[in-house]
């Protein structure tokens, strides 16, 4: 009994010592979204490419997708685009939301760089973008086919990165549709 | 002069770099403008590891003034202007943390290690009395005291 309490100090270092060591390697950055588990959130937006046409939530409806928030101001948004338009061209539904940006560029942006949306809402306020408690681009939702976010990636989506984390919660969502 | 002009020059830009950063809202009155302040204040930007909304320069930041702006012209009272961002952005947004299941550890814990820290002293003390009063030496018994006496007599006849 009595070594064991001489081991005590020993003990409380250690356990002191793994807790601040994993600490080290966290992300202070990293802010769990406390929107996943919720429905998306209800819009009525312009689309980017058809102007008077009104994009809403429930054209989101069906079928799971990524829904990408993006900007021409955000250089590392340029940097994600061509594997977003490698994921479309195999056959991943992605959504785009242009997000405090301007009309003209972000046509300019879709016919240069390719588009790989299937809807492109305009979200020239922000507004969406504050319901979906967005704090830059690029950020990513997963939502499934029933319009409730899944998941959220900030940051761009490299090749490994969606190899190794974001694929297999994509197919998830599409196992859930047919079982 | 010319020193002078240039002192009073970086002096200005000093100023405009200053104001660069302030957005400027017509309130109401003196009332609103303080709910405004203490709002901005109060919240953390979500973007920015330890800056509130007021003091931050990032345009989440800028846009969230706006909208806390919006809502305190709508007539929104506070609790219900921190709990749209708590729905949006989360915890995080607030610089005091709410008690809940998941904040227990972060509020209690440091109470509950001091009481520990009492009670590991209280009985380090009281063993430590205890102690004290168990090692006052008893009398010598009759055996005892003659070996002693024999001792120091062998010990001073040693020594001569």
């Amino acid at each position: 009994m009595k070594r064991l309490v001489l081991l005590l100090p020993l003990l409380l270092f250690l356990g002191i010592a793994l807790f601040l060591y994993r600490g080290l390697f966290l992300n202070p950055s990293a802010l769990p979204s406390v929107l996943i588990g919720k429905a998306f959130p209800s819009f009525a937006l312009p689309s980017v490419l058809e102007p008077g046409k009104t994009i809403s939530q429930a054209d989101l409806l069906g079928k799971p997708a990524l829904v990408n928030v993006w900007a021409t101001w955000c250089p590392s948004c340029r940097a994600e685009h061509p594997l977003l338009n490698k994921l479309a061209a195999s056959g991943v539904t992605i959504h785009g939301i242009n997000y405090k940006d301007q009309r003209e560029p972000a046509q300019r942006w879709l016919r240069d760089l390719h588009n790989p949306y299937q809807l492109n809402i305009e979200d020239a306020q922000g507004s969406l973008g504050l319901d979906l408690g967005v704090t830059g681009a690029p950020e990513t939702f997963f939502i499934d086919a029933k319009g409730i976010i899944r998941d959220k990636y900030v940051g761009v989506i490299d090749e490994q990165i969606w190899r190794t984390k974001l694929a297999p919660r994509y197919q998830q969502l599409l196992d859930e549709v047919q079982p | 002069m010319k020193r002078l002009l240039l002192a009073c020059l970086l002096g200005a830009s000093l100023i405009s770099m200053a104001n660069a950063a302030i957005d400027t809202y017509q309130f109401k009155d003196e009332g609103e403008r303080a709910r405004f302040r203490t709002l901005t204040e109060e919240l953390r930007c979500p973007k920015c590891q330890n800056q509130n909304i007021a003091d931050s320069n990032a345009p989440i930041a800028t846009d969230l003034r706006r909208e806390i702006f919006r809502m305190l012209e709508e007539g929104q009272s506070n609790a219900q202007i921190v709990d749209f961002l708590v729905l949006r952005y989360g915890d995080f947004v607030l610089y005091k943390p709410p008690l809940n299941a998941r904040t227990y550890l972060l509020w209690y814990g440091p109470f509950a290690l001091l009481g520990l820290g009492v009670l590991g002293l209280g009985v380090l003390v009281l063993r430590r009395r205890k102690g004290a009063k168990g090692s006052v030496p008893a009398a010598l018994s009759v055996n005892e005291r003659e070996r002693l006496s024999a001792l120091l007599q062998q010990n001073s006849q040693d020594s001569k």
